[in-house]
């Protein structure tokens, strides 16, 4: 385990080492830059010095050797535009993000779950087939669809929920309902479908009906003996809908003008402001290598039949 | 009783006891399936559209009038109305289709044959070429997908053929493995040592013994993969980084109408109903592909 763990520990020290170059690559030969040269105009001595103070000025490796120097050291820059560190912002705009992603997921997993295990147990009837459709529609829709839907109807329409969102109404958690139903939303659908078919599988096996043969109830059989070989699926499903929270939701953001570090990452790159699209898509990065670790990890707590090699 | 009735008579017979081939099969179990009857006829309509979008559009999608903001039934001539510059809505839905498909197609196309090339030569030779195919995929795996997208975009600039390249360049990944898994599923199985010890060149083998045994899952996997590079593209051009003006995308439609939300709310409901009902049809269509061509998921699924 202690070996697996430091070959996956280079792997992902070099994968991020490499996501970050080609970031930087890439920021770097996009046209255009933090000046807005036609507007206002700078003198090429003025021009150099700023160049200088936030180190544009040197060959581009050595910009994002730097970078990265600092950045494992908790220090990712100045923001060109807000003239404040970097790490700020996120401290600023990221408890949004959080706390939109917790209340999407305090609801969606169990009912993904809930869904999934009664469709399973009724298994062909019309609530199977209904679940089963909703479930495939859900999972499927494009938020940012979702959202305009959501809007028009609720806000513009109905007048539910007030249109203009967090910012007009001074985050008030009201305002968050609606996203974090539609946030949550895809998760439920495939969780259910996940649970559904896991379901299926475990009730199948013969432990189960030697379980329900000696005596065990229902109940007991359904959520103690086969619950537990659904945390593979779960698990699976996990970490990836825990990293599209903790990277925020552009759309869901950008939709109800939430500030939140999906927006935010928006804005910075319509701006140029390098330093947080970089710290930005590194975080990300950093979380996406970590939490396919941990499923892995997860895994083989789960089912010890699964070697890690 | 005449030869002619005789055969009249037998003819049924031997077509009843005639074997049905797996493709048969897969189709007779399509068609039983129900969600998927709904599905192809939309996936049916959308390729339609989007193929004779130039030949059924009513006006060009560029052609703007002053007659602005006329909602759906209001102005003649114009069954869905018009934007807000003019615009025919319905030429432009039309063209939209026109957009989406060749997004998809394009990047699906050019997913394919990465995934079949480095999934192939990854699962088979196996060593060095695997390493680094592995490796390789992890690095993209882990770029956040649609961060990385936008910075594409903004790199390459707006245009049909930079969103497919945004879409395709980090979507590959799972192709790759789809086919590498299924490459090293059957490259031990006897008839492929039977190939090769009979002298069948890789070609060959990769065409004739591979190409079969992967085509089920590949099929499956496009139909799930094409609604997927069409939220792609919509959801870059909403963002405002997928296509220009004033060629038309569902997503830049859905995304110009988020000024008049509160006043001419038609001009963002069309494109949205079309982008949901569009995706549900494949959802449905996707989804009785793979009941129709993977009996083991059928089993567990129904």
């Amino acid at each position: 385990m202690a070996r697996y763990l430091l070959v996956r520990f280079f792997g992902f020290v070099f994968v991020i080492l490499i996501v970050s170059f080609i970031t930087f690559f890439l920021m770097y030969s996009t046209p255009g830059g933090p000046f807005d040269e036609k507007n206002m105009p700078l003198e090429p001595a003025a021009k150099a010095n700023i160049l200088k103070k936030y180190g544009l000025d040197q060959p581009f490796y050595v910009q994002w050797a730097k970078y990265m120097v600092n950045a494992v050291q908790g220090d990712f820059g100045i923001s060109f535009k807000n003239q404040v560190p970097v790490k700020d912002l996120f401290l600023k705009y990221w408890p949004n993000s959080l706390l939109l992603g917790v209340l999407s997921l305090i609801w969606s997993f169990p009912a993904g779950i809930i869904f999934g295990v009664i469709a399973a147990l009724k298994r062909n009837s019309f609530t199977d087939y209904f679940i089963t459709a909703v479930a495939l529609i859900t999972s499927s829709l494009p938020q940012f669809a979702v959202i305009f839907f959501a809007l028009a109807v609720f806000a513009v329409w109905l007048k539910w929920v007030p249109y203009g969102g967090w910012i007009d109404h001074g985050g008030s958690l009201s305002t968050l309902i609606l996203p974090s139903i539609i946030f949550g939303m895809g998760t439920v659908g495939s969780l259910a479908r996940y649970t559904r078919s896991g379901m299926l599988d475990v009730l199948g096996q013969d432990y189960i009906r030697t379980a329900r043969a000696k005596g065990v109830s229902r109940a007991k059989v359904i959520f103690k003996h086969a619950m537990r070989n659904m945390l593979v699926p779960i698990v699976t499903l996990f970490f990836p809908v825990v990293t599209n929270i903790v990277s925020g939701s552009i759309y869901v953001e950008l939709g109800f003008v939430i500030p939140g570090v999906g927006r935010f990452f928006l804005t910075s790159i319509f701006d140029r402001d390098y330093p947080v699209v970089m710290a930005t898509v590194l975080i990300a990065a950093v979380i996406l290598s970590v939490t396919y670790l941990l499923t892995d990890i997860a895994y083989t707590i789960l089912d010890p039949r699964i070697k890690l090699t | 009783m005449t030869a002619q009735t005789l055969n009249k008579i037998q003819q049924p017979i031997e077509q009843a006891y005639k074997p049905l081939t797996p493709f048969q099969l897969a189709f007779r179990r399509f068609k039983h399936h129900k969600l998927a009857r709904v599905g192809v006829v939309i996936v049916a309509i959308f390729f339609f559209t989007g193929i004779f979008a130039p030949q059924i559009s009513p006006y060009p999608y560029d052609k703007t009038s002053i007659q602005v903001f006329y909602a759906p039934g209001t102005l003649p001539g114009h069954i869905l109305g018009t934007d807000d510059v003019g615009r025919d809505l319905l030429s432009r839905v039309i063209w939209g289709a026109n957009t989406s498909l060749i997004v998809s197609i394009s990047a699906t196309t050019f997913c394919l044959i990465i995934g079949l090339v480095l999934g192939f030569l990854s699962g088979w030779y196996g060593g060095v070429i695997d390493y680094v195919v592995n490796r390789v995929i992890e690095i993209v795996g882990s770029m956040p997908g649609l961060l990385f997208q936008i910075l594409i975009m903004t790199l390459l600039g707006n245009g049909i053929f930079n969103v497919t390249f945004a879409l395709a360049i980090l979507g590959w990944p799972g192709w790759v493995r789809l086919v590498r898994a299924q490459v090293l599923a059957y490259k031990n199985l006897e008839f492929m040592e039977a190939s090769k010890a009979l002298g069948a060149s890789i070609p060959f083998i990769a065409r004739r013994h591979m190409f079969p045994n992967i085509l089920n899952p590949l099929l499956v996997f496009i139909s799930f993969a094409v609604p997927g590079y069409i939220v792609g593209e919509a959801g870059l051009s909403f963002l405002g980084r997928g296509i220009n003006d004033p060629v038309p995308s569902w997503g830049k439609m859905l995304a110009d109408a988020g000024q008049y939300v509160s006043s001419y709310i038609y001009m963002g409901i069309i494109p949205t109903l079309i982008i949901i009902v569009i995706i549900i049809g494949f959802s449905f269509f996707g989804d009785g592909v793979r009941d129709a061509l993977d009996p083991e998921s059928e089993r567990a699924a129904t």
